[in-house]
């Protein structure tokens, strides 16, 4: 495989912007101490040669690799530097892993979102181990005096004719002065030493000891803490406040206003459910802080209508039947179809607003000066941060210095940083370090949440059970679910997808596998149904309609490959031994396949009621997300996704009372835990040596259908409607 | 605000806070052991666990004057052991358990403690003795094999 610097460039300008190799070259940087997963740790010497904005050489061999992009969980600091080893050819427990900053001239993309952060790396991290590698052997051939092509690399050692060896660490100094080659050839997939090996999370050892990794654990000399009073409802605004009584209790040191999106400043994506006027407590430690958020005497004033969940839902149900209806995608003559159709078969499905809950509430380390600002926290969007304190301050960027800290969890809600943005306030105005630390409450309560949807699935079959006519329309507060060229587009003759949009006060957002995480589950029970309908197994009906989208597909537009579709579904079939939906010992089976982030899932999961209550066994889980990295910390990712989808199908829920929300805590809001979780899950790859694609979503989406066909079954009746267990009160 | 004095991973730390401030705050912002981390504040994640005098406690949930009055010993994730090498640690490392990481050291302190009390659990003591502790990423089955081998180390 050949790459060019040309080649990779066009790579990269297809993906969103160029992965800059950025040879910036400096010697005998400042040691930072640094360790690694197992014993024994790793330390990085004092005197190291930087190659590249990624690579650090000391002379004894150990190696750093920046990891580019922020990690929420998805471990991404392990499998991207992974990627950069395996063409340097290192041995990787000589690597030790540091986070990058947000470095806008060394690399790009550095957010965590849409799985994408191994699909866009691929090529590019690859490359730029590839590069560093190429000026190590040409500075070896000038000190050893032989020719290039007469040398090799081994794990970090350069191999020459005869006994001439030298190591990496010898020549590092030398190789920066070598001209950055213009062609770097890529390894062949099937010389791999790192990529495709099971690798240990390199925070493990850190997680498992108490380090302090994450936002919430940054302290620094002279810092101050801050919480943070919100409005308690949506559609309501400050009016004003008394803070006389707070700002006397110990430990406060003054409570301000901020206003966090003044008239004039133009807002992007990421300040999304930015709340505009907010009170902040700032004081000596966080336990003082929270005490006196009590004692804040606020006055709210309504600046638009109260929504409350009841009517949530007869609005969407209304809107489906009488909305403004935008076509998404039409083939033949889905009208008529249905009107000669033998049968038809119609379910309507929902799903409720969902908090995003990580662990780690919302929190930001900042210090805003006149003339810099210093962040540091967690946040998916580092470089739309700088941005959004770039233009709040009216501060060159250059001034701004952003840090990536581990997170307690994304799953969206930290691609909004108005938390980062709110906190970079508050120091302003204090003039001072400061902490910001959400509480459950305000992390809960704050918004930016999945949305919640209503759809309804029309299915029209002819007298021999064959699917001839289909019909989607969804609507969503903020948006449809509905993906207009997704399966069974593509199988079916005559097919029409519809979108509503309903506009809302209540702030929504990204939440793991936007859309998908439920229109998956939606689609995926429908299609059940419909087989039942036809008097089909499940997966025979779904593999039916593969057929038709591989030899004579309808529409161009389908953006999924049917081949890889059917493939993972047979993978899953046969590794569940699959018979049908209910098995003589009492348990239930449901199956699902679905598609997004590049990356294909099925799944089998079998369920038994204990009275009432559901209880998950085993999930078998086939994947096709092409070559895997790591394929512990794949696996990894897939169980999340499944316990995730499951948890929240079954349990979640947040629900509004004239706009404010009813659960703020883990005593209100039902968290799926460890005695619900699935006995066990067991993972199959599809090995197919294709490029790398996403796993931080895909595994979640369809677990949700298999769940509800699983549960229809143990039932004997359907189920529609999300959360199919409930939360703790309703 | 009063003085008190606390014992932490073997030491006596003086502190001088509100005496209703939950152990949790003044472990993390007081005395800068920041492993025990902030979940909910109300009991039920799980993620703020230590030691009570060997048994696992939600530090949120206790005020420092009654850990002091009662000269209770707290043992943090920090002084689980001195480099990592406690069996349960041992084993979430060896089952490569965290995804974020943030729920873990509230799990593997309450693991710590399960095994106190019940050296060779069953899949439902480990269940039930695993539920107070939240897992957002959903590791459970994770931490159920890691529990298992780390009963196996320690038997
Ligand atoms: S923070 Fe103590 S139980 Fe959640
Ligand atoms: S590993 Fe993220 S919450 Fe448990």
């Amino acid at each position: 495989m050949q790459s060019t610097r040309r080649n990779f460039l066009k790579v990269s300008a297809a993906t969103g912007g160029g992965f800059l190799l950025g040879f910036s070259i400096l010697t005998s940087c400042e040691q930072k101490p640094a360790v690694v997963m197992m014993a024994p740790e790793l330390v990085m010497p004092e005197q190291f040669v930087e190659l590249n904005g990624f690579i650090k050489i000391a002379e004894n061999g150990i190696v750093t690799i920046m990891s580019p992009n922020p990690e929420i969980g998805q471990n991404v600091k392990t499998s991207m530097p992974m990627l950069i080893a395996e063409e340097l050819d290192v041995d990787w427990g000589n690597v030790i892993v540091e986070q990058g900053k947000l470095d806008t001239e060394n690399f790009t993309r550095q957010i965590a979102g849409g799985s994408q952060s191994i699909r866009h790396g691929w090529v590019p991290l690859r490359t730029t181990g590839a590069t560093a590698r190429a000026m190590l052997l040409a500075a070896a051939a000038q000190q050893l005096e032989v020719d290039v092509a007469d040398l090799r690399t081994e794990k970090g050692t350069i191999y020459g004719p005869g006994d001439k060896k030298i190591s990496y660490g010898e020549v590092a100094e030398l190789a920066t002065t070598m001209d950055v080659p213009e062609e770097v050839e890529l390894k062949d997939p099937k010389d791999f030493k790192i990529i495709g090996k099971s690798t240990k999370n390199v925070d493990a050892r850190k997680i498992a000891t108490g380090k302090p990794l994450f936002g919430i654990d940054v302290q620094r000399e002279g810092m101050l803490h801050a919480g943070i009073i919100h409005p308690p409802a949506f559609g309501m605004e400050l009016a004003s406040f008394n803070a006389d009584a707070a700002r006397a209790m110990p430990g406060i040191v003054d409570v301000v206003e901020l206003d966090c999106a003044p008239e004039g400043k133009e807002m992007q994506w990421s300040d999304g459910g930015t709340v505009r006027r907010s009170i902040a407590v700032v004081g000596k430690s966080t336990w003082q802080v929270m005490q006196a958020k009590k004692a804040v005497q606020a006055e709210w004033k309504r600046t638009s209508p109260a929504e409350s969940s009841d009517g949530h839902r007869s609005k969407l149900a209304s809107l489906l039947e009488t909305g403004k209806v935008e076509v998404a995608r039409r083939d033949g003559k889905p009208e008529a179809a249905f009107k000669e159709a033998a049968k038809i078969v119609e379910a309507t499905y929902s799903a409720p607003f969902l908090p995003h809950n990580t662990m780690e509430p919302m929190n930001f380390f900042a210090h805003v000066t006149n003339e810099k600002a210093e962040l540091h926290g967690p946040v998916q969007t580092p470089e739309f941060l700088e941005k959004s304190i770039a233009t709040l301050f009216d501060m060159d960027p250059a001034n701004i210095d952003v840090g990536m800290t581990r997170m307690g969890g994304g799953f969206g809600r930290r691609l909004y940083g108005s938390f980062a943005v709110e906190a970079a306030m508050i120091s302003k105005a204090v003039g001072a370090p400061v902490k910001l630390t959400y509480t459950r409450e305000d992390d809960m309560t704050q918004g930016t949440y999945r949305p919640d949807y209503l759809v309804t699935y029309r299915a029209g079959l002819d007298a021999d059970g064959q699917l001839v006519a289909f019909h989607v329309r969804g609507t969503g507060t903020n948006g449809s679910p509905v993906f207009a060229n997704r399966f069974p587009a593509g199988s079916v003759e005559n097919y029409l997808a519809e979108n509503i949009g309903m506009d809302s006060n209540i702030t929504t957002g990204a939440w793991r596998a936007p859309r998908s995480n439920f229109i998956a589950g939606a689609e995926q029970a429908f299609l059940d149904e419909v087989a039942e309908a036809a008097g089909k197994d499940p997966i025979a009906f779904r593999l039916e309609l593969f057929d038709r989208a591989i030899n004579n597909p309808v529409g161009e537009k389908n953006d999924y490959d049917a081949e890889r579709y059917a493939e993972v579904i047979k993978l899953a079939r046969d590794k569940a031994g699959w018979t049908g939906t209910s098995n003589n010992d009492g348990t239930h089976r449901g199956f699902a396949a679905y598609y997004c982030h590049n990356s294909y899932v099925a799944q089998v999961l079998d369920l038994t009621m204990d009275t009432d209550k559901p209880k998950v066994g085993r999930v078998c889980c086939a994947v096709d997300c092409g070559i895997v990295v790591n394929p512990e910390g794949a696996i990894n990712q897939i169980e999340g996704g499944i316990v995730d989808g499951i948890g929240h199908a079954l349990y979640g829920q947040i629900t509004f009372t004239d706009g404010k929300p009813d659960q703020e805590n883990f005593n209100t809001y039902r968290l799926i835990r460890h005695p619900e979780a699935p006995t066990s899950i067991d993972v199959h790859f599809v090995d197919n040596g294709i490029k790398p694609t996403g796993l931080g979503e895909p595994s979640l989406p369809p677990v949700i259908g298999a769940l509800a066909n699983a549960l229809s079954s143990a039932k004997g009746e359907r189920v529609y409607d999300q959360p199919f267990v409930g939360g703790l009160r309703g | 605000m009063a003085n008190f004095s606390i014992n932490i991973n073997g030491k006596v730390h003086e502190v001088d806070v509100d005496p209703k401030m939950p152990l949790l705050w003044a472990i993390r912002d007081e005395l800068g052991y920041v492993g025990t981390k902030f979940g909910c504040g109300i009991g039920q994640c799980g993620a703020c666990t230590v030691h009570v005098d060997g048994v696992a406690m939600r530090s949120c949930q206790m005020t420092v004057e009654t850990i002091a009055e009662r000269e209770r010993a707290i043992t943090t994730i920090e002084g689980l052991s001195e480099n990592g090498e406690h069996p349960v640690q041992q084993a979430w490392l060896e089952h490569d358990v965290p995804q974020c990481g943030y729920c873990q050291a509230g799990q593997i302190m309450s693991a710590a403690s399960l095994l106190n009390n019940i050296p060779n659990p069953t899949d439902e003591d480990i269940s039930t003795g695993m539920a107070g502790n939240i897992c957002r990423c959903g590791t459970y089955t994770r931490i159920h094999a890691a529990v298992k081998t780390a009963a196996a180390k320690l038997s």
